[in-house]
């Protein structure tokens, strides 16, 4: 603060009178209106706001006033310098503005560019879908089982009650192990993964409840519905009064959480050395549910127009396994499915052709990402 | 077995109005697979009528003989006047009756019949043959009917059985008295519930044995023998209509009348047959094992060395027959037969199952004797066969008949009348399952409910009490059986080894990786393409003894091939840019292995001992994670050039796998096929017991490249994961410091040839714990640095978890850190 200016008039202040200091505000609110950028607000500020614009130096002089005036002019001046700066406040508020949208409006960008600069990858639908059908079995408190995928004809026959001579062996189409010497060697690419029932039941504390998904082998061509080279889960339950009906229950579960609830299944009776009773397990067809059945105009490609689509086989575990495997069938009765991945994968995602499944072309694994 | 539906219901009555549909669905449920219900015949309509044949006129003139013929057809012209037809067949003659489709008439195929000029005549017609009406093949020429079998102008659908549902059902290998008419009616009987008629029953064999052809016979090898002998047979007398359209809708073709009826019967009763010609029969029939050096031609024109495994029909010169198989060609009925001998045999399943397979040859007969032929029908069989040779072929049936062998019984299974209901979870009553049983041809005797089944002849499969649990569940319906979800207990979930093989597929997959399922089949040209050595253990494989492809025998030792052929699929399908994984087993054979698994019995568990020798035999089959990348890694775009895949993404792809399995991965330069000498890196799992040597990776050798045309610098790595999952541990938590951190950048100079990898673990060991992180962030080669020498610049991220490093301590830190680098690299750090 500057000291009193005694050179002056104490009465009679020209810039402290009303009409200079209306001016003043005057001035200085249209220099701030007219200011256009952040700079010319800043030089606005400067001339207007500063220690060296005429309201500052007004200011300077109340103190030359008498006692009685300096109230008056003090509020005068004080009110035009409290409108000056709100002004500034304000028109500085509105140019940053203005300069921020024009600053981000010139950093726009075109999003619609692409933007995959990461390696994409994906796991094999057979893989994925193989786990959730597991998945299915293990939230119901199953454990999932393993086996040698060259395995010994005794688990793979034998002990699942193929006779030795008995055409059963001879319908599966079985990949034969050489020995060494040229001879036979007793091993075979196991042609189901039913050998793991007898591995698990040897291996495990009952009662049993597992699954084992697996890779199984027969020697068909490769087409658009047969490979080779193809996957099944089994299941098995040995435990004491166990039923059909339970058997029944577990598919049921299956079908539901696989395919959606409602779907009626189907058990036919069939033949399996290592079940008795034996059946095929179809599920009504998600598609059509029945309805392209007789009804030409309403074809169903998924069910072939048979209502029903094959999932797999089960029945109940023959007694003659459960003694292959050591267990008391007095006490034990038990129930195996084994379901076929390569067909699940097929109808629940609308795989048409084998050939897909086993070429490893990239446009086909990556459609179906990492889960399934 | 094909059935027609109008042979079925002469054995029972079904309900009025069941469809052939309706009745295939039933018969399915019930386990007699119906593949499909063919309506033969849907395709033709009429008019088809009987007509006479008045007059023939050969024409000439044309490349083949053709005849016009003015047949009557009655009033079925609506004119009366004879019919004029064009006919390209030559075996009628004037006065036949033969089939004529009048114009107007569909023949199967769409084949419309009008009146049209042919061979410059005026043809109003057609005289039709078997083939084209389908009733069976025949391209002999046109159909002669019997006289007598109708009067011109008949309607054809009236005489002849032109249309026929006919059901086809897969026959489980269980069920082999489906493979007849008359197994087939007896299961549809009982799931109707309608009277069965036993075509078998209405056989007379009330004669008692003796006095027919001699035989002499092994009983082991076939429990029941049966010759009829029927004389004064005419060769030239035809097969009826009727039985040759059976035959045909049975998939048979019909040959000749004795052949015919021996198939016929076939069919009816399920027992095959074979028919001999008596004069070429000499001395007795031998029922007896093969010999080593026998031969026989067969009557397929086959000379097959026979087997002392080999059931043989033999008389005074040698083998006249492969019994219960095929017949010789030698001693079938021909042309000029008059005297048949039929035989009707029981043989022993198992060793025609082995003869069909070693001979390659399955017929009907064998089919059949594999899956159990009734026991106790070979006279039926062999009567009805004679009786049909004496009723269509004049024959006469001498009385006397051979009937050798002492048969076989069935023996009884006790059954508790709980025990289906127990197994099916449906509460049957007693009743219900006595009824069942005895519908399947079973007698039954209850002592309460402890019923003693004995089963019938024809179900050698009921052995068991689940066998018969089978029988009541499946007549009762499948369909009745509730279902209810079982409730197991607690279960423990994925193993650790399980969920860390999840995490590694999913690892490679979001690292960039596409999951491929590669079939194992290698050949040698494979691995050679890998340039493996010939003594490498790689080049010892598991052989398969029946490859699909004799290109591919062996079984895969590494990942790798199938994986390099599918990058080159997809390179050759237009996608350049590939990064392939697939995790898998690989086959390798146990050194020292038997040269055989053991067979243990079956009748009860095998022993610990038995187990392990059983799994001794198996080759070892180590799971493996394999990657091979080409082309770009990174792709190029708006933002820049992208980056090519390299060896470090082949390394790269292996530290996934370890990061997955929380196992830590130490990198070593290698020399190992099929990577590139100089571009190849070992890779060790750090176990508790030191580093594990689990697998390599880097840039493919140019030669490989090159044998398997794939692009320039592919790279790849595999890694096996079975140690891997041994030494994954569960996660340790770190200790998290949130005092400031230090920073130290050294840049150290060291000799060319001093891997990286070294001087890093160098610096690890000397800075010790106060290390939080260390970084490599320039490689530097220049004059600077002099002639074989490199930088290398480091940034050390040190930390304290209880103070603020001091900038004394920090310093200190570095320098421990570059003193060991200097002892044990050399390095210097540079000024």
């Amino acid at each position: 603060m500057s000291a009193p200016n005694n050179s002056y008039d104490p009465v009679e202040v020209t810039p402290l009178h009303p009409d200079e200091v209306a001016q003043m505000l005057d001035a200085a609110l249209a220099a701030i209106a007219a200011a256009d950028s952040l700079e010319a607000l800043k030089e606005a500020k400067a001339a207007h706001a500063g220690d060296r614009s005429p309201l500052a130096l007004a200011n300077r002089e109340i103190g030359a006033l008498p006692p009685a005036a300096r109230a008056e002019a003090g509020k005068r001046v004080g009110g035009a310098r409290k409108r000056v700066g709100q002004a500034l406040k304000d028109r500085q508020a509105e140019l940053e503005e203005e300069r921020d949208r024009r600053a981000l409006t010139e950093e726009a960008v075109d999003v619609t560019l692409p933007t995959g600069r990461a390696p994409r990858g994906a796991r094999h639908p057979i893989t994925t879908v193989a786990e959730r059908m597991t998945d299915i079995f293990v939230a119901m408190g199953f454990e999932v089982a393993e086996g040698p995928e060259v395995e010994a004809e005794w688990y793979n026959f034998d002990a699942l009650n193929f006779l030795p001579d008995h055409p059963a062996r001879t319908m599966q189409d079985t990949f034969f192990v050489q020995a060494p010497s040229g001879g036979e060697s007793g091993q075979v690419l196991r042609t189901h993964t039913s050998p793991v029932q007898v591995r698990a039941l040897l291996a495990r504390e009952l009662p049993v409840y597992v699954v084992a998904p697996g890779t199984t082998f027969r020697t068909d061509e490769l087409d658009a519905t047969h490979t080779p080279v193809f996957h099944q889960l089994e299941g098995l339950v040995v435990d004491e009064g166990i039923t059909m009906a339970h058997l029944r229950g577990a598919i049921d579960a299956f079908v539901e959480s696989m395919f959606g609830g409602g779907l009626k299944t189907r058990f036919r009776a069939s033949y399996f050395p290592f079940t008795e009773p034996s059946a095929e397990v179809d599920m009504e067809c998600f598609v059509c549910r029945g309805a392209s059945v007789g009804d030409p105009d309403r074809p169903c490609r998924t069910c072939s127009s048979e209502g029903w689509i094959e999932i797999g086989g089960c029945g109940v575990v023959n007694p003659r396994v459960l003694t292959a495997a050591g267990v008391d069938t007095d006490r034990y009765s038990g129930w195996a499915f084994g379901l076929g991945i390569e067909r699940t994968l097929m109808f629940a995602h609308g795989v048409e052709d084998m050939h897909d499944m086993v070429e490893g072309d990239i446009r086909f694994t990556s459609a179906f990402g990492m889960e399934i | 077995m094909r059935v027609p539906l109008s042979w079925l219901r002469e054995y029972t009555d079904l309900p009025e109005g069941t469809s052939a549909r309706s009745l295939a669905a039933r018969l399915i449920e019930a386990g007699l697979e119906v593949e499909t219900v063919e309506s033969v015949g849907a395709g033709i309509t009429g008019p088809l009528v009987a007509g006479r044949v008045l007059e023939i006129e050969e024409l000439t003139g044309f490349k083949k003989p053709i005849r016009f013929c003015r047949v009557d057809v009655g009033a079925a012209n609506g004119t009366g006047e004879p019919q004029g037809i064009v006919c390209g067949a030559r075996n009628f003659a004037e006065g036949d009756l033969v089939v004529v489709a009048l114009p107007g008439a569909e023949l199967p195929g769409g084949f419309a019949i009008g009146a049209r000029t042919t061979y410059g005549r005026m043809s109003e017609g057609m005289i039709c043959s078997a083939s084209e009406l389908e009733l069976w093949e025949d391209h002999a020429g046109i159909i002669v009917l019997d006289p007598g079998t109708a009067e011109p102008g008949a309607d054809a659908f009236g005489f002849l059985p032109l249309r026929e549902d006919v059901l086809d059902i897969a026959v489980t290998p269980d069920r082999g008295y489906a493979l007849s008419v008359r197994g087939v009616a007896r299961d549809a009987a009982a799931l109707y519930g309608t009277a069965f008629r036993d075509p078998a029953e209405a056989v007379d064999v009330t004669a008692a044995a003796g006095g027919g052809h001699p035989v002499e016979l092994d009983p082991e090898l076939c429990p029941r023998f049966v010759l009829r002998t029927a004389r004064g047979f005419d060769p030239a007398a035809p097969t009826p209509v009727w039985m040759k359209r059976r035959l045909a809708l049975c998939g048979v073709r019909p040959v000749s009348l004795a052949v015919d009826i021996t198939n016929y019967v076939m069919m009816e009763l399920g027992q095959p047959l074979h028919a001999w010609d008596g004069e070429r029969l000499q001395g007795a029939l031998r029922v007896r094992a093969g010999r080593k050096g026998e031969s026989l031609e067969t009557i397929d024109h086959v000379k097959r060395n026979l087997d002392p495994d080999d059931i043989v029909i033999a008389d005074d010169r040698g083998p006249v027959g492969i019994g219960g198989v095929m017949g010789g060609a030698d001693t079938e009925v021909g042309e000029d037969t008059r005297h048949v001998v039929i035989e009707a045999g029981h043989f022993d399943e198992a060793r025609i199952a082995r003869t069909s397979r070693r001979h390659q040859l399955s017929s009907e007969a064998s089919r059949r004797f594999e899956r159990g032929v009734d026991a106790a029908l070979q006279l039926r069989a062999a009567t009805r066969a004679a009786g049909l040779l004496a009723e269509l072929g004049g024959a006469h049936v001498e009385p006397g008949y051979t009937e050798a062998g002492p048969g076989t019984e069935p023996g009884p299974v006790a059954l508790d009348a709980a025990h289906p209901g127990r197994v099916a979870g449906v509460d049957y009553p007693r009743a219900a399952v006595v009824h069942r049983l005895e519908q399947v041809g079973c007698a039954v005797r209850a002592d309460g409910d402890a019923l003693t089944v004995t089963p019938p002849s024809w179900r050698p499969d009921l052995t068991d009490p689940n066998d018969l649990a089978e029988e009541v569940v499946r007549l009762e319906g499948y369909a009745n059986i509730p279902s209810v979800t079982p409730r197991a207990p607690a279960g423990r979930g994925l193993t650790p080894s399980q969920r860390t093989r999840r995490a590694v597929g999913r690892a490679l997959a979001a690292s960039g990786h596409d999951e491929v399922l590669c079939y194992p089949f290698v050949g040698e040209r494979d691995l050679e393409g890998l340039q493996i050595e010939a003594g490498d253990p790689r080049r010892t494989c598991v052989r398969l003894a029946n490859p699909l492809n004799e290109d591919e025998p062996l079984l895969r030792t590494t990942l790798l091939p199938g994986l390099l052929k599918t990058l080159v699929r997809n390179v050759g399908r237009g996608m350049p840019d590939v990064a392939l994984y697939e995790t898998g087993p690989v086959y390798l054979p146990r050194e020292g292995a038997p040269e055989r698994a053991p067979l243990p019995g079956v009748d009860r568990a095998p022993t610990a001992e038995e187990r392990e020798a059983l799994d001794a035999a198996l080759p070892d089959q180590p799971l493996r994670a394999a990657t091979v990348l080409a082309g770009r890694r990174e792709p190029a775009g708006w933002w820049g050039q992208g980056r090519e895949a390299s060896w470090a993404d082949a390394v790269e792809s292996a530290r996934e796998v370890a990061r997955a399995a929380r196992v830590e991965l130490v990198v070593r330069a290698a020399r190992y096929a099929p990577w590139h000498p100089g571009r190849c890196a070992a890779l060790y799992a750090v176990t508790g017991g030191g580093e594990v040597l689990v697998g390599y990776a880097g840039e493919l050798h140019p030669r490989v490249v090159k044998a398997y045309g794939l692009p320039p610098r592919t790279v790849a790595m595999e890694i096996g994961l079975d140690p891997l999952l041994e030494a994954s541990a569960p996660p340790a938590a770190p200790r998290v410091s949130s005092y400031p951190v230090a920073i130290q950048d050294v840049a150290l100079v060291v000799g060319q040839d001093v891997p990286a990898g070294q001087v890093e673990s160098a610096l690890r060991s000397g800075a010790g714990e106060l290390l939080e992180d260390v970084r490599l962030f320039d490689v530097f080669t220049g004059e600077q640095v002099g002639e074989g020498r490199k930088s290398l610049a480091y940034t050390l991220r040190l930390r304290a978890g209880d103070r603020t490093l001091t900038a004394e301590e920090a310093a200190a830190v570095r320098d421990a850190a570059v003193a060991a680098a200097a002892e044990r690299t050399g390095a210097v750090l540079r000024g």
